[in-house]
């Protein structure tokens, strides 16, 4: 087992391609995503603080809730609920209109509307306060066509993403793909090589259990795996400045479990590709491009056709990066995201689970 | 373990990949401590014997037992005790020779200095390039490398497949050198070799062909039972004179081996000197033919045709 584990390390070391790979590709992949990435506003949830309850917040409130863009979520009440709606990821944006908003409007003073939104996602935030802005706005033109009344400007508040940065966004998102790509390809394609050069026959006729080669082959990369999740995260902390307001200990641990995942799915394609090149392009197909579209990285999910909506469910990143974005921008603890990490334990054990059952203790 | 006087006993071993049969029937039984050859020629099915008899494929019917091991059920038992050294080179070629054996060794949870004495003759003659990658090595040191690897864990049973296969004639000569010591620390060992002159080195060969064994025996006894006489016969125009030999009524076959033709008569009908005026009658002025004596490939094609037949 030790033996095992060293030479897997010496095959790693020993391979331009991969320390490429391993190395090379979170700094490249770190500098890329640090364009921001354009979405789309469809069905947001907006929930509605108005203590007023009078007819000309009715009113907006219907002309905000019948255009396409937005649904209408929950009422709420006090600056805490707020809060807690945005962790639990309920809504997008709250609304939040002032006390005795018609009469101020009346007496001819000037009423506050509030949009806070949850720019943890900070394009689809900036999309969807604009949005909102254009509805309100539209509505108080066509409605009091008379100059002489004050003009309603909302007052817009950004939440855990005040600047808007782009890169809040895109760190949560290349921390799992690079986790994903380099663990889950990386093993695959390492086992297929042993198949490949005929290796794996020699190991096959050895005291060596299936299990035994499977762990051999992942716990190199889960260490590697892990140096790099670190790097990325100080890397995009000193660079860009981006925070970990949650527990740090806790995003390692899910990152850990991440990784494990990942890596229990390179095993999995490595028992149905027997050389190299397959095992690359299955990666690919199977991994890369899903991770990158279909998991809320780029294309926000709740944007997605129902099909897509169903597969990004079973994409494992599209949990995990929940999760992250959780951790680091929200700062929110393990009671919030114990569904999606339940998820990718589920997940992990099926992966692991259906690998050693398919690995073959013989050739053919 | 085994407390038969086998090492290996196979019994009617069938395998077919779709429609082609690789394995027809086959029974063998390997005595403890020689070393059993395999010839025949590529595709005759060795490698897919060898790899029935290392765990690594399942026949499709007949058993074979392993030092009393059956290949099927005792797997796991039979891959602490079997040392197996494919046809292609199955090492790391990013190690180095030193991280080669240590890895083998490891897996196996064999200690080096304990069974060096096992390796030491071959692996002192690549121990100079000890630090060199496995895959800058020549092809005879790759396989000596192999055999180290393959030994270190003192395996009871030791499956050569093609060892010798590209290697050269020098290196060729030490490899079976070296396989006669290990006969003689008693380790069994079953070897497949595409060359006939090395079958002369086995204790016991089976001709191989088509996935069915055309015979078993000392090598000594299967030219014995050569049926034919046998003449070598040298000449300037061969492919001319094969052609001429084979329509004598007489000749069973002429073939030809390098720069002579092997030619089989019925045994006792004619001399050297028929054949030679036989030749001359024909235009062969200048031929030389003695008396031959049978070598296994001669054998192997006689068989061969036989079966063809």
């Amino acid at each position: 087992m030790k033996r095992f584990v060293i030479k897997e390390f010496l095959h790693i070391f020993r391979d331009t391609r991969s320390m490429i790979i391993l190395f090379g590709m979170p700094l490249v992949q770190v500098l890329l995503f640090g364009f921001a990435i354009t979405n789309e506003v469809k069905d947001v949830k907006v929930s509605v603080v108005d203590p007023a309850q009078d007819e000309v917040t009715t009113a907006i409130r219907n002309s905000l809730f019948s255009s396409a863009y937005f649904l209408k979520g929950e009422i709420l009440y006090s600056q805490n609920e707020i809060e807690e709606s945005f962790r639990k990821g309920k809504n997008k944006m709250v609304v939040v209109f002032e006390n005795d908003f018609a009469g101020k409007l009346g007496r001819g003073e000037k009423p506050s509307i509030q949009l806070i939104a949850d720019a943890s996602d900070p394009n689809t935030a900036n999309l969807v306060v604009n949005y909102a802005n254009g509805i309100i706005n539209n509505h108080f033109q066509t409605l009091y066509t008379n100059p002489g009344l004050p003009v309603v400007v909302p007052e817009v508040r950004m939440m855990y993403n005040p600047a808007l940065a782009g890169v809040y966004m895109f760190v949560p998102g290349i921390i799992t793909v690079l986790l994903m790509l380099v663990s889950a390809m990386m093993t695959s394609i390492s086992i297929a090589r042993e198949k490949e050069l005929g290796t794996m026959e020699v190991l096959l006729v050895s005291p060596l259990k299936p299990i035994q080669i499977v762990a051999g082959k992942v716990l190199p990369y889960v260490l590697l795996s892990f140096i790099n999740a670190v790097s990325i995260l100080l890397l995009s902390y000193f660079v860009f400045g981006v925070p970990v307001n949650g527990s740090v200990v806790l995003l390692l641990a899910e990152s850990i479990l991440f990784i494990v995942l990942a890596l229990s799915l390179g095993i999995l394609i490595s028992t149905v590709s027997n050389n190299q090149q397959t095992a690359m392009m299955l990666s690919m197909f199977a991994l890369m491009l899903p991770t990158i579209l279909l998991s809320g990285f780029i294309f926000p999910v709740e944007n997605m056709p129902d099909i897509l909506q169903w597969l990004s469910a079973l994409m494992p990143p599209r949990w995990f990066i929940q999760i992250i974005k959780s951790i680091m921008l929200k700062g929110t603890g393990l009671a919030y995201f114990w569904k999606e990490t339940l998820i990718l334990i589920a997940m992990t054990i099926v992966f692991i689970l259906v690998s050693v059952k398919k690995f073959k203790i013989r050739l053919a | 373990m085994g407390t038969s006087e086998y090492a290996i006993e196979c019994a009617s071993i069938s395998k077919s990949y779709g429609k082609v049969k690789a394995l027809q029937e086959l029974s063998f039984s390997v005595k403890k401590g020689e070393i059993f050859g395999f010839i025949g020629p590529d595709g005759a099915g060795k490698t897919t014997l060898f790899r029935i008899l290392t765990t690594l494929l399942l026949p499709d019917t007949g058993t074979a037992l392993v030092d009393g091991l059956d290949v099927v059920k005792d797997y796991k038992a039979l891959r602490r005790i079997l040392g197996y050294m494919p046809g292609r080179f199955s090492l790391y070629q990013d190690l180095t020779v030193e991280e080669n054996l240590q890895f083998f060794a490891g897996i196996f949870q064999a200690d080096i200095r304990e069974n060096y004495y096992l390796i030491r003759d071959i692996y002192e003659q690549i121990a100079p390039f000890a630090k060199r990658k496995a895959g800058k090595l020549s092809g005879g040191m790759k396989q000596k490398l192999a055999l180290s690897c393959a030994l270190i864990h003192k395996p009871v049973v030791l499956v050569l497949d093609e060892p010798t296969t590209g290697v050269d004639a020098v290196s060729r000569r030490e490899f079976w050198e070296m396989l006669i010591r290990l006969k003689n620390d008693g380790i069994t060992i079953v070897v497949a070799t595409p060359y006939m002159d090395e079958a002369t080195l086995c204790d016991r060969v089976a001709l191989i062909q088509h996935g069915r064994i055309l015979a078993t025996d000392t090598p000594q006894a299967i030219t014995n039972a050569f049926p034919w006489q046998l003449f070598e016969v040298k000449s300037t125009d061969t492919l001319n004179m094969i052609n001429l030999l084979k329509q004598h009524p007489e000749v069973h076959n002429a073939d030809m081996f390098g720069e002579t033709v092997h030619v089989s008569v019925k045994p006792g009908r004619i001399s050297a000197d028929d054949l030679f005026s036989y030749l001359q009658e024909h235009g062969h002025l200048q031929s030389e033919i003695i008396q031959g004596n049978p070598g296994i490939e001669d054998c192997f094609i006689d068989l061969m045709r036989m079966t063809n037949e």
